[in-house]
Parts: structure tokens; sequence; C-alpha cells
């Protein structure tokens, strides 16, 4: 019989932000004090919903056009961002779901409650969204965002970054994250970064420019991979099915 | 030294952030024209089979404020306790959904039936919940935890989660309360004496 998932990897939660970090103020009153139970895996985080292509646009995974008036673009420079889903047993994760958003050029989000001062591009919305094929692979193309300041503390700006939402096989996979620009010297004064208990984790987020992906005269690349929990593939699959 | 393990770290969490919306339900955040209709938002086809249910709640902070700015997914199985994906599941029950809480009100709601027991691992059953998983501005890792029914009390009861849990005092932040014609509320704690409880899968 082919293996079947049946249950995840735990979480090391040392590697991951703790809930309270005082100097990202906001989680201060947003975060729980009792510890969360630990539990084993069942089919309720084990399975997940499943997405397939028909659900994405033509210009989905286009942020430079999406939401582009016809003949124009978002301005900024021109990027490609490629790289794998993969588990933590190294394997690829096929139809994952990639969902991005971003402030513009300028550092500026497309929002209600956004109040930095500079411009919105008329050209650029800030969404985009892809699957994975067999192997892990995605690829979009957006322009690269600026650094924002952000209410924290009296001078706190946020690094480069687009936000990642992840969409592996189970629910228990579930993940939100931020990827970084290789040669920020931001990211080093962020305290949502910061959060983050290691220089090797952080070191993790941080994408890696490749000149051989670039699209010459069009778009430079960045790498950016991004690690789902693990999801074990026991021998006891047989005697799982016959209880 | 000895051989590397053949393992990957886990990519660290942030946190969703003020703007999680223009990623994840853009038409809800005034951003149209990008993708048809927001993910998530219809969780049934045309004949599922099942209770009809609504389960409207709140994300309250420490202060007990309701949070204007999360985001909320919720996972469950069809009437018969088969997820969607397994053999025989409900195709007119998608299990999956995802709700931003309203920007002026904080209040959630899922238009979905009540799910079924599921069996746990060790093939007990485990009583019907749904489970949902929280992120906002200031959620550093979003936030595992689960909704039983509190109508469901023999069911609860024999829960092998439920079970487990020391401070069996807090079990009751765990239940969605009827509110009568299939109607469920359950307000989530970030904090304070009414702390839910979350779950570390
Ligand atoms: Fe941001």
């Amino acid at each position: 019989m082919t293996d079947k998932p049946s249950g995840l990897f735990h979480r090391d939660r040392g590697w991951h932000p703790p809930a309270l970090t005082p100097l990202y103020k906001t989680s201060v009153k947003r975060s729980p004090a009792a510890a969360p139970l630990a539990m084993p895996s069942t089919l309720s985080e084990d399975t997940g919903p499943v997405f397939t292509r028909d659900i994405l646009g033509p210009q989905d995974a286009d942020l430079i056009h999406n939401f582009a008036s016809d003949g124009q673009s978002a301005i900024g420079p021109r990027i490609i961002v490629y790289g794998r889903v993969l588990d933590e047993t190294g394997r690829g994760v096929p139809n994952a779901l990639v969902e991005v958003w971003q402030a513009n050029a300028g550092g500026r989000y497309r929002h209600k409650k956004e109040s930095y001062l500079a411009p919105l591009d008329p050209n650029f919305g800030g969404c985009g969204r892809v699957i994975t094929d067999e192997r892990g692979n995605y690829e979009f193309r957006t322009i690269q965002p600026g650094p924002y300041p952000w209410p924290n503390g009296p001078n706190d700006w946020r690094p480069a970054h687009i936000h990642f939402s992840i969409f592996g096989q189970s629910f228990g996979q579930r993940l939100i994250t931020q990827m970084y620009f290789e040669g920020d010297p931001m990211i080093w004064q962020c305290p949502i970064v910061g959060t983050i208990p290691s220089r090797e984790a952080i070191e993790t987020l941080v994408a890696a420019l490749d000149m051989r992906r670039t699209v010459p005269m069009d778009a430079r690349a960045y790498k950016f991979d991004i690690v789902l929990r693990g999801v074990r593939q026991t021998l006891f699959e047989n005697r799982m099915e016959g209880m | 030294m000895v051989q590397k393990l053949d393992t990957l770290k886990e990519s660290p969490s942030q946190t969703a952030g003020p703007y999680v919306h223009i990623g994840l339900t853009p038409n809800f955040s005034g951003i149209s024209g990008v993708y048809d209709s927001d993910l998530g938002t219809v969780m049934l086809g045309g004949a599922p089979k099942g209770e009809r249910i609504t389960i409207t709640g709140r994300v309250l902070d420490g202060t007990g404020t309701p949070l204007r700015d999360a985001l909320l997914e919720i996972w469950h199985a069809d009437a018969n306790g088969i997820y969607p994906g397994q053999d025989g599941a409900d195709a007119d029950v998608y299990g999956w959904g995802r709700c931003p809480t309203d920007m002026d009100s904080g209040m959630f709601r899922f238009d979905t039936i009540k799910p079924g027991s599921v069996q746990n691992r060790d093939g007990t059953p485990m009583a019907p919940h749904v489970t949902l998983w929280i992120v906002a501005r200031g959620i550093n890792l979003g936030l595992h935890t689960r909704m039983y029914f509190a109508d469901e009390q023999a069911a609860n009861d024999a829960d092998p989660v439920l079970k487990r849990i020391e401070h069996q005092v807090r079990v009751p932040t765990l239940m969605g309360q009827t509110q009568g014609d299939g109607s469920y509320l359950f307000d989530i704690h970030l904090q304070g004496p009414d702390e839910t409880i979350f779950f570390d899968i």
C-alpha cells in the first residue's frame, strides 16, 4: 500500500518566535499566557483542503500586471521570486497554495488603515498567488517592495519584505511568514524580525539574489525556499487501516 | 562528528501583520478585479447532508477588546465524520472556510453544517468539533484551537482530547454555545481569565 500521511512532526517551538515578544508591542496583549496544550496530530490536523489550478486566473502570479490598467504596469524594480515548498524531510510539496502580499515600491500598502505618506501606485494591488508543481516549485513576478515605517517604537521601520501564506497537504502545516532580501541592513533593526530567537533561523527567511535566473533587461531573480512541517509516512499504515 | 540527519528546519513563522486581508481576502479589503472572489467564503455545495449551522464569535485581546484585524480559518469533517478528500466524503461539504473579523464589530461568521464524529488515531471516536486557526497582527505564530459543541455533552465527556486537559476548569473555553436555530457562539480569548485553550499539535 502507498504511504499515507499519519501524523505531523512536532513543531520546534524554540525555533519559532514565542507568543510574547515585548519589543513587538502588539504581541503583549495578544499573546496567550498559558502554554499551548501538546497533543499528537489527529485526522483533523493531518487532512486539509486541496486547491486546484482552476481557482487561478491567468495573471494571479504576475503582481506587475494583475491590478494594472491595460497597457500599464506597476512601478518599481521588477523581480522574479521563485523557489520550492518542501517539508522537513526534504520532499517537495506538490499542489501547495502560496499566497503573497506586499507594499508597493514606495513602501505603501493598498489598505484603508494604511497611513504612510508614500503614494499609492494606481497600477499595483499587492496580492498574488500560485500553486506549486509536482516537485514543489513555484514562481511569481512582482516589483521589489520598499521599506516602510510602522507605529511600534518611535522610529521603527520594516525591511523590504513579502508576506507568504502557505497551504501544504494538511491543516496542521498551515504557515504564514515573510521573505526578506539579501543584503538589506534593515533586517537586523526590525522588532518583528527580532521576534525570531536565532540569527540562524532568521537567515532562512532571507532570499538570495540569483543572477542566473535573471531575465536580462527585464527582471532580477530571488530564490526563496519554504519549509513546512514534516508529515510522517510510517510503516504502521497497514495496521492503522485495520483498526 | 556523526553523519548529518537528512532533515530541514521548518521556516520560522512571522506575524500575518495588519494587512493580511490584502493577501488572503483582497475583495474584502477593497482590492477588486484581481481574484473573482475570496477563497473560503462559501463552505457548502448545493445539497450537503447534515444540520445547517452558523458559527459566530469574536477574537478578544487581554483587555477584552475585539480584534478588528484578525483572520480565521476553520476545517471540519462532513456529517459522517469524513474529511473532504477521504473516500466517501460528501462532495457538497467543502470543510474549509476563511473569514476576516469585521472591521467595525470584530465579528466572524461561518455558515456550514455540523460535522460528525471523527475517529482518533487509535480508532476511538472524537466528539464533533471544528478546527480553527487564528492569525493577526501581534500573533507571531498562528494559533490552533478547536470548537466543540456544548449540546454534545455525552460525546464531549468521552472525547480523548478534552479528557487529557489537566485544567478541566478551562474546558468550557472550547465550547461553542448554542444560540438556538443551529447557531453557535464561539468567542476566542487570547489572554485573561477566560483564555482559550490553544494546541501545540
Ligand atoms: Fe508588511
